[in-house]
């Protein structure tokens, strides 16, 4: 040990760079509002002298892979870490996570119950959100006008196809709907568990046996493949949210159906082509509404590895504070803040004239319940995802499956039975059986 | 000149297809060094837009998110830290293996080769739990020290099939002169073996300064590389194909225009004993 | 800057002069020790770089070990290996590594030497249209990956697919429709270059007179590629195919970055599999399966290099 303990000493005396003890570490997803947050930070240095906040910004699978590799093996690189809805209630079981510490102007109870359950293990909140968003049908108001469409606030999947075929118009290069199909448990299992939710469907059964080959899986991915076959664009199998984004925005897509937080980047004139043409309604349902729409939020932990908790803590505090919404508003406009986190934001009229979506947003948010989203009973929580650490090598494998389904090298019975062989492999190396 | 001038035509069909092809395989990089001047709007149009005004708007926008020369002072040291320990731990060897050439000479040569077959996804584990015990995550010394070990075996091998040609009979008449090993080393060896130096440290700075696996992740916020700084830009929530591209040049751009510099190096000392 | 190729010239003549002198060792007394203390930093630093981590692959392989399962790690003998090898993407994973090894060094040195003989000769602005052709070797695996994702072959605003609809054809969707020919175009377009280089260097120390000779004799140019150029290229041939194999055995990047090993498993490879067990599954224990099956196949594939070492390096 004391040969270790001085080769370390030895090693980090000559390491160049020597760690700052006011440096905070915050690893964090690349999208918009953390990109926001990086650019205000330099408002909590001012209030905080002393401190230097260090950014570790990168794509959203990649850093599930750093983090997630840092804070099982007790790396201690980071001292603030974005997470999701998946690992948060995982991690805390595991306690990796401290839980967080609240005060008065933080007001926990103003955040969005769905929300503060989600981040929540035993009524305890470990992860504070930072922005949260739920599924919606984003469709083309002036398509839909032409086609005589009229949209009920939640339409059912066969309105949707149909409205589909009425509005694809390859000539000009518009195609029906759009959807996700690269695989991915974050990218094209998010959205199809909640069609097969829709649909009746579930993952796992009350006894954890995987039911990827079951009745409602096979009519909800039937129906997938042949609704984007016939109405969907080319190279399907590999667009997510981004590639779709670009899409719709270019004004491709008569319809979209996906993370409200699009919502926002689709009614920016400085994005999008069809800013002023877009409309909303809430994700279509099949036999049953129940987990028709996903809920997910990104929120901000302290790894009980950190060195910093005390002040990893209060930059939780600062970045999710009703305070910092209203800094973003100030800085770039209502239009712009973080949303679907906290009931004030809704209940400002300000947010609500600057943001068409908004009502839409909270209600589809407010209508998903991590807890009950199947119709029959599961023995998971989560909406677009089960919150049991072996889901995301089964979402992965699954997500393959379908892609390649969608793509058209496989039938989607054979897609569904290498899918569902998959996940009955990894919940019995598991031991769930 | 020994090149034929019979076929003119032939010799002017010859520098077209020359410089189409030579084109060909640049445009990628060039179409993506045009998108980097884009607007986000701009760069997924359809048809492509092929005049347009360039903005520097994507580059500002890197440099205000990141900063980018911390990144690439990173870069620096670390690759031209590893390429320095790499040449100093395998010149000696090389030399001892060319010049000093036993039965097993050439077995210790591939077995070297074989530990750069160890995928890296496999040992990433063992790596991250060692450094983390040695405190080595996230320090410039650590990126140095896998970048050193993973091209070391490629470096011997470079240095050995250059020592190789140099003719035996120069050392050997040297060291009837009197001449010391440090003498060898400096009056006969380094003069003839410079260019064969030369171009394992430019094959061994250009490998680590791409190395993007370890530097992503060994590395937080202090001692990523330039290559690890891509992943800040891809795949947003939005659009980003042009600050995607912006990121992209800037990264790979100083190691793209080093290369030009020294391609005449690279063209006569990429040899690994294969000429003859 | 002509030194190299003077070097080599008298190499060659050399060579065949003094075989390796076995007694040559013995003419100095410290010649025994020194030799092996030159060797010794760079071999102690590679068989720690290999012993250490292999030693805890190894150890990890035998246990259950899953970053999201914290606690002990029991033994559980081979289980791992099993479960490794009994993945339904394993075979396909095994053929794809195979077929992607293959066709890159296919492409890249049967264009290499195409490219090299076509810019061999001077023409105006070689220089120029020689370092076109080596920049791709300079651009990160990463960038690589993600320029030819998003700006070549993207179904809708890529480069390929707005040509083919210029001229009426539908665009094809590379990436979900020909996985691993997309893979394969955009690895060989990284080694090209490196290819091209090796090739480029042979051709620079052919033996000019002999060219001469041959010309004066009328051989057609083709002759003299078939002759002359080809046996000439051989050895560096077997150069640039060696080292491609140990980087392209573990070639997961650009599989990462742009289709993620699908549709379905048709374009995961072995790396991508371990990958995808140690960063996706978090599944440490039959990662480093994995790592250790890859090492066996890299074994496996390094006896087939031995012996093509011996061929050709040796002569």
């Amino acid at each position: 040990m004391n040969v270790k303990a001085c080769v370390a000493g030895l090693l980090a005396a000559c390491a160049f760079t020597p760690a700052f003890a006011t440096d905070l570490v915050i690893a964090t997803v690349n999208n918009g509002h953390m990109i926001e947050m990086e650019k205000l930070g330099k408002n909590f240095e001012k209030e905080n002298p002393g401190v230097t906040l260090k950014w570790v910004t990168l794509e959203e699978s990649v850093l599930r892979q750093r983090v997630t590799n840092d804070i099982a093996t007790k790396g201690g690189q980071f001292d603030v870490m974005t997470i999701g809805m998946y690992e948060t209630p995982i991690w805390a079981a595991k306690g990796w996570l401290v839980p967080i510490k609240n005060d008065a102007a933080y007001d926990v109870d103003d955040l969005l119950p769905a929300m503060r359950n989600g981040l929540s293990l035993k009524g305890q909140l470990y992860a504070s959100p930072f922005y949260g968003e739920s599924s919606m049908l984003m469709y083309r108001k002036d398509l839909a006008d032409k086609a005589g469409i009229k949209f009920a606030e939640r339409p059912t999947w066969d309105q949707v196809r149909d409205a589909a075929a009425k509005m694809t118009d390859p000539a000009h290069g518009v195609y029906g709907i759009c959807l996700r199909g690269k695989p991915g448990w974050g990218d094209n299992m998010a959205f199809l568990t909640t069609l097969v939710n829709a649909y009746g469907g579930q993952w796992f059964d009350m006894k954890w046996k995987p039911q990827v080959n079951s009745e409602p899986w096979k009519k909800a991915i039937n129906f997938y493949v042949d609704l984007m076959k016939k109405y969907g664009p080319p190279g399907s199998s590999s667009n997510s949210f981004n590639e779709i984004l670009a899409l719709y925005n270019e004004g491709k897509c008569g319809m979209w159906i996906d993370a409200t937080i699009a919502a926002s980047f689709i009614s920016d004139p400085k994005q999008s082509k069809v800013a002023d043409k877009v409309a909303f309604a809430q994700a279509p349902s099949a036999v049953t509404d129940k987990g028709a729409n996903w809920l997910w939020a990104w929120a901000l932990g302290v790894p009980a590895s950190t060195k910093q908790p005390e002040l990893a803590q209060k930059f939780i505090r600062w970045a999710t504070s009703k305070d910092y919404i209203k800094l973003v508003a100030a800085t770039n406009g209502w239009a712009n803040v973080p949303t679907g986190t906290r009931k004030s934001t809704y209940a400002n009229p300000e947010f609500t004239k600057a943001a068409r979506f908004a009502a839409a947003e909270l209600k589809a948010i407010q209508t998903a319940d991590p807890e009950h989203s199947t119709l029959p009973p599961s023995p998971y929580v989560g909406v677009q995802f089960a919150a049991i650490p072996e889901f995301q090598a089964i979402g992965i494998a699954v997500g393959q499956q379908i892609s390649a389904a969608l793509a058209g090298s496989e039938t989607v019975d054979q897609a569904l039975n290498q899918g569902q062989q998959a996940a009955d492999r990894e919940m019995r190396k598991a031991g769930y059986y | 000149m020994h090149t034929p001038r019979k076929y003119p035509a032939a010799q002017v069909l010859r520098a077209l297809v020359s410089w189409l092809t030579g084109l060909l395989v640049f445009f990628p990089i060039l179409w993506t060094g045009m998108t980097a001047f884009k607007t986000e709007l701009q760069a997924i149009a359809t048809p492509a837009l092929l005049v347009w005004t360039p903005t520097l708007d994507n580059f500002a926008e890197v440099q205000r998110r990141t900063d980018y020369l911390l990144y690439a002072e990173n870069s620096l040291i670390t690759s031209v830290g590893s390429t320095l320990i790499g040449l100093l731990l395998a010149a000696p060897a090389a030399y001892s293996m060319a010049f000093f050439q036993n039965a097993r000479t050439k077995d210790l040569l591939v077995w070297m080769l074989s530990t750069k077959m160890l995928p890296a996804v496999g040992v990433l584990v063992p790596i991250y739990v060692l450094y983390q015990t040695f405190g080595l995550l996230d320090t410039r010394l650590g990126l140095t020290i896998i970048f050193t070990l993973s091209n070391l075996p490629i470096m011997v091998w470079m240095l050995y099939s250059y020592f190789k040609e140099i003719p035996r009979e120069i050392l050997e008449a040297a060291r009837m002169d009197g001449a010391g090993l440090y003498q060898e080393f400096r009056h006969v060896l380094l003069p003839l073996g410079v260019g064969g130096l030369a171009s394992t440290a430019l094959l061994c700075l250009v490998l680590s300064w791409n190395e993007a696996f370890w530097s992503l992740n060994l590395s937080a916020a202090r001692a990523g590389t330039l290559a690890s700084l891509i992943a800040s830009f891809s795949s947003p929530e939005g659009l980003f194909w042009s600050k995607l591209s912006a990121a992209s040049m800037m990264a790979a751009a100083p190691i793209i225009v080093f290369g030009w510099f020294c391609q005449k190096q690279l063209v006569q000392g990429l040899t690994f004993g294969a000429v003859k | 800057m002509a030194l190299p190729a003077t070097v080599n010239d008298a190499t060659a003549g050399a060579a065949h002069a003094t075989p390796p002198a076995p007694g040559a060792a013995a003419r100095r007394p410290a010649s025994r020790l020194l030799p092996r203390l030159l060797l010794a930093p760079a071999v102690t630093s590679l068989l720690l770089w290999m012993i250490v981590p292999l030693a805890m692959t190894i150890y990890f392989s035998l246990v259950r070990y899953n970053l999201m399962q914290p606690g002990a790690h029991p033994f559980i003998g081979l289980r791992n290996f099993e479960f490794f090898v009994t993945d339904g993407a394993f075979v396909p994973a095994v053929m794809n590594t195979l077929m992607l090894l293959g066709s890159v060094i296919a492409i890249t040195v049967v264009a290499g030497i195409g490219l090299a003989l076509l810019i061999n000769d001077p023409f105006p602005g070689q220089a120029v249209v020689r370092i076109l052709l080596i920049s791709p070797f300079f651009v990160m695996p990463s960038v690589n990956a993600l320029m030819w994702k998003n700006m070549m072959m993207h179904p809708i605003y890529g480069v390929l697919a707005q040509l083919m609809r210029a001229v009426g054809l539908t665009p094809i969707d590379w990436l979900a429709s020909y996985p691993l020919l997309a893979i394969t175009l955009m690895i060989a377009w990284q080694w090209l270059p490196f290819a091209c280089l090796i090739f480029i260097t042979a051709l620079q120390s052919m033996d000019r007179e002999q060219l001469e000779a041959a010309r004066m004799d009328g051989a057609t140019y083709l002759q003299q590629v078939r002759y002359l150029y080809l046996p000439h290229l051989a050895r560096p041939a077997a150069v640039v195919i060696m080292i491609e194999m140990i980087f392209l055995m573990s070639v997961f990047a650009e599989i990462f970055t742009t289709t993620g090993g699908g549709p379905g498993y048709a374009s995961t490879n072995v790396a991508f599999l371990i990958f995808s067990q140690a960063l996706l599954n978090f599944d440490v224990g039959v990662a480093s399966a994995g790592g250790l099956f890859a090492v066996l196949l890299a074994n496996i594939a390094a006896v087939f290099l031995i012996r093509m070492i011996g061929k050709n390096l040796e002569s």
